[in-house]
């Protein structure tokens, strides 16, 4: 019995993870239709920035501030010099765009960084916390309140604030949005700087547990983007929910069948539901346009 | 008098490949090349699917993976000739693009990239797990192809990267005629009709979800045979044939250059197969260089290079 | 007016082949970014250093050296390309290269086909053995970190072991030396557990491990971020079995990353290089490696680690190879290398043969344990 209790503390872990991505992607494709391939590379500056500014000597809660602002205001510049430029563009430029800018980002962090592997210490220490014969890290319990935390100031933003159901409004239609007052560009730029900020916010949080370096964006962004359309790409619950499944299904994969297959497992489980599910399991329902 | 666009485009193609080793200064340019008709290839493939039929797929390296490793495995393990075991690899992906692309060509937009990207790391992991039938992520051996030696014995003497220019130059053409012929054809139009709109299609009588995979299996055929030759010509492949960087590499050419024209994409997979080799000047700016590339190409010239360029000349001209 | 256009582009491409004349012109195709850009970012960086060193010192034969390198990305289709440029376009007189096994497999062909001398860089013992008359290579083999890991755990009266390997190049083909040898020793592999290059937690892995009965030790071959967590996860869930890592993580880089408290006893064979300082004077590597690893980490100011130590040694190897030849033709070069002895560089002494592209024996492997966050030789 200790052994599910760790695979599953493990899952919630890595799950949590992939959920902080996933969620990352949820508020730019609520304002624009687009799924950023380049949200790896927000968490990617989170951990890499913090580090550094670390390493130069601040302290490493202002270390974190300052990464989440930068990358917050990459993404701004993210979305006025390639994503405004391409409106209309159809999805398959617009992942091309993405994976082209993500591309840059880590070309130019490997510039102004470098190319090692680093680490920052873990916020409360490093004992293992024993829960029923398993054990689970401090560092867990921040990264999993973290994706709990941003889960809820997502739900609470798209439902009870204004500007919330603007993001809302000006993904379901950008000229009525507009006709309704709605500035569609603040919206646009303001989640942008939310959803880099959140990716951020995640690499300030995971690498002293999965270690960061200018290269590990593109795998996180293809887990969360999984995760994401798992659960239903644009709701907050969906990311949530679909981040924690992934993980958990591949600790339960590694640890009870073989953990050469784990990833395979996940996405033969993701191949499953959509196949059911077309829309990912809270997915909003679309209609064709005619 | 004018020609069709189908023969302009051939005759282009036929052209530009038969004229350029004049100007080589080296072998290594057959090599690249050669790799451009390799990419140019898989291109013409998702062209029809991508240009024609309007849908996406971020996992089309996978079938490059089974076309490369049929070549690899089958002439060790069923004794078949490498050409046979090609044609193998291609059959072998039409069966598992029809079966995988039934249920997730109902799939739209970003659920589809992201079932097709899933079904390719399935296929790149069985590669690179199941080490003791493909040797893992080092990657194994494949055989000559030994059509060289044959037309040694009838007096055309040609080097291992030139007679790979000429082969892979040969089967680019081939595989272009084809795609054009596709285009014209009843299946063509009925591809373009769903693009336009797949409601509308249906509504004319159209069967969508039957052209949708006449697309997905012959665009896999593609990937398959460029699978296959680029195992052939290297003579050694690993499980990164099968990878998602390969799967975005070959989406980015075809829409880099204009997904609607099968030229417009051999051009993409041109410029994207070259531009490593240019920007190695640039050293450490490479990857800057290469995102920079991309971004601005989708930003500026939406249709793809070939279709922007075009439109503008044609623009100027009138 | 296509036509045009797809001439011009050509033209504009051709254009970029200035030849540029060097005394003596030397290749290189290493995976400086890419998933083996931890190997090959140090690698780049060493063969960059060390010729502008020999250069500042007058060259080799008096002549000057020329460095031509190329990033590969770790792809060996890329790479083949790269080799083939190097040698029909930049026609140098040798290469260095191939951060992968997967990459120098790839390219091998090339140069045996231009007969070109080749001193690749990867681990598996494929590159050499058999041996091809243009291969050579400079890191131990697999195989022989596996044997040295064995012979360790022989004396220490350990026969029953779980493995936790990488499923990366680095880390399978490691397993698969292992498991091959395994036997010759009388240890038994009771548990064989695997990870991405990416993961984030291996508890689940290291669970299973841990809950089989009569293991004594956990191997893991792997290289990057992964055994740091499988280090540090061995710590979270208090295993308590003597950890065993591989050369993959040989650099002080990794105590930093595991954190010296985790990765307390590891134990993994390394070489001469880490121990710099802890070198008796009398030994034959203590000059070698201190000057490499001052020179090293004074101009990046980074730590060096096991992989710049290999491109460090081809180098070596080749201009030493280039002064006794008296000559820079690539056949001259071949026979040279191949006559390489008592070569002393970082990963041991280096005395080949025709039989031997390697030249190097167990002996050059060092075990090491960590202790108090430092290195700690125990033999």
């Amino acid at each position: 019995m200790p052994e599910l209790l760790q695979f599953l503390l493990s899952g919630i872990t890595v799950g949590a993870v992939y959920a902080l991505v996933a969620l990352g992607f949820t508020i730019i494709y609520n304002a624009s239709d687009v799924v950023n391939f380049a949200q790896g590379e927000f968490v990617m500056l989170g951990g890499m920035i913090t580090f550094f500014a670390h390493a130069a000597g601040l302290p490493l809660p202002l270390a974190a501030l300052i990464a989440i602002i930068v990358t917050a205001a990459i993404g701004v510049a993210l979305n006025k010099l390639a994503i405004e430029p391409a409106r209309g563009a159809p999805v398959v430029s617009l992942i091309i765009i993405t994976i082209g800018a993500s591309i840059f980002i880590r070309g130019a962090t490997q510039l102004v960084f470098d190319k090692q592997i680093h680490r920052f210490p873990a916020f409360s220490g490093d004992q293992p916390i024993l829960i029923g014969g398993a054990t689970i890290l401090p560092q867990s319990l921040w990264v999993i309140a973290g994706a709990l935390a941003v889960f809820v100031c997502l739900w609470l933003f798209f439902t009870r604030t204004l500007i919330g159901r603007a993001v809302l409004a000006t993904a379901n239609n950008r000229v009525a949005a507009q006709l309704v007052g709605i500035n569609t560009n603040y919206v646009m730029t303001l989640s942008f700087a939310m959803s880099a900020a959140i990716g951020a916010l995640a690499g300030v949080l995971v690498t002293p547990i999965t270690l960061t370096s200018y290269d590990v964006g593109l795998a996180l962004a293809l887990k969360g983007f999984a995760a994401a359309m798992l659960g239903g790409m644009g709701n907050p619950k969906g990311a949530l929910v679909g981040g924690l499944l992934l993980g958990v299904l591949e600790a339960m994969t590694a640890g009870y069948v073989s953990s050469q297959y784990k990833d395979a497992a996940a996405f033969i489980v993701i191949l499953a539901v959509l196949f059911a599910m077309p829309q990912g399991l809270f997915g909003r329902k679309s209609t064709d346009r005619v | 008098m004018r020609l069709s666009s189908k023969v302009t485009t051939l005759l282009i193609l036929a052209a530009v490949i038969a004229i350029a080793p004049v100007f080589f200064p080296s072998s290594y340019y057959f090599r690249v090349g050669s790799l451009i008709f390799v990419n140019g290839l898989a291109v013409a493939g998702l062209v029809i699917l991508i240009g024609y039929a309007g849908q996406i797929s971020l996992g089309h390296a996978g079938f490059a993976g089974i076309g490369a490793y049929a070549c690899a495995l089958a002439p060790v393990h069923l004794g078949l000739h490498p050409a046979l075991a090609a044609l193998l690899g291609a059959l072998l992906s039409a069966a598992i693009a029809y079966l995988v692309g039934r249920p997730i060509l109902r799939l739209k937009g970003y659920y589809l990239a992201v079932a097709s990207l899933g079904f390719g790391i399935l296929v790149s992991m069985v590669l690179s797990n199941e080490a003791q039938l493909t040797g893992g992520p080092d990657g194994m051996a494949v055989p000559e192809l030994g059509l060289r030696a044959v037309l040694k014995a009838i007096g055309i003497d040609l080097s291992n990267t030139e007679f790979w220019y000429a082969f892979s130059g040969l089967v680019l053409v081939l595989g272009a005629w084809l795609a054009l012929n596709l285009y014209h054809s009843p299946t063509g139009r009925a591809l373009r009709a769903l693009h336009g709109s797949e409601v509308a299609a249906r509504t004319v009588g159209v069967d969508v979800a039957h052209y949708k995979l006449v697309a997905f299996v012959i665009s896999a055929v593609y990937a398959s045979v460029s699978g296959s030759l680029l195992a052939l010509q290297n003579k050694f492949i690993t499980p990164d044939v099968a990878g998602f960087m390969h799967s975005i590499e070959m989406v980015t050419m075809t829409v880099l250059g204009g997904a609607g024209s099968v030229l417009g994409a051999i051009l993409g997979a041109a410029i994207l197969t070259t531009l490593p080799q240019v920007l190695t000047i640039f050293q450490e700016y490479e990857q800057l260089m290469l995102g920079l590339v991309m971004m601005l190409v989708m930003i500026f010239m939406r249709e793809g290079l070939l279709p922007s360029i075009a439109r503008r000349i044609r623009g100027r001209a009138e | 007016m296509k036509f045009a256009l797809t001439t011009t582009a050509l033209a504009l491409i051709l254009g970029l082949a200035a030849p540029a004349f060097a005394d003596i012109k030397i290749g290189a195709t290493i995976s400086e970014t890419g998933p083996a850009s931890f190997l090959g970012d140090p690698e780049a960086k060493t063969l960059k250093l060390l010729v502008e060193e020999i250069n500042a010192a007058g060259g080799v034969n008096g002549e000057k050296l020329e460095l031509v390198i190329y990033d590969d990305g770790g792809d060996p289709n890329k790479a083949r390309t790269f080799a083939t440029r190097l040698v029909e376009d930049d026609e140098v007189v040798a290469v260095i290269g191939g951060t992968t096994t997967g990459t120098s497999m790839a390219i091998i062909p090339v140069f045996e086909d231009a007969e070109v001398p080749f001193i690749s860089l990867a681990g598996a013992i494929e590159i050499i053995d058999p041996v091809k008359p243009y291969t050579f290579k400079t890191p131990h083999t697999d195989r022989m970190a596996c044997a040295k890991i064995f012979e360790d755990m022989k004396k220490n009266a350990i026969t029953k072991i779980g493995m936790i390997s990488g499923s990366d190049g680095f880390g399978a083909s490691m397993h698969k030396q292992c498991l091959s040898i395994v036997g010759d020793y009388g240890i038994e592999v009771l548990a064989d557990e695997t990870y991405g290059p990416t993961d984030a937690d291996m508890t689940p892995q290291l669970t299973n491990i841990k809950g089989k009965e009569g293991i004594q030790a956990v191997l893991n071959p792997g290289f990057g971020q992964g055994p740091a967590i499988v280090t540090r996860n061995y710590a979270q869930l208090a295993v308590g079995l003597p950890l065993y890592q591989s050369h993959g993580v040989a650099s002080d880089g990794f105590i930093e990353l595991a954190g010296a408290e985790a990765a307390e006893g590891v134990r993994l064979p390394g070489t001469a290089l880490l121990v710099a300082k802890l070198l008796p004077e009398s030994d034959p590597q203590r000059a070698v490696v201190t000057a490499y690893k001052d020179a090293y980490e004074k101009a990046t100011g980074k730590p060096v680690s096991t992989f710049g130590g290999y491109a460090h040694d081809a180098l070596r190897i080749l201009v030493d190879a280039i002064k006794r030849a008296g000559s820079a033709e690539p056949s001259a070069i071949r026979d040279a290398i191949e006559g390489t002895k008592g070569l002393v560089g970082t990963t041991g002494t280096v005395t080949m043969t025709a039989e031997d592209h390697l030249g190097l024996d167990l002996s050059a492997f060092r075990m090491l344990q960590i202790e108090k966050g430092g290195w700690k030789i125990v033999e």
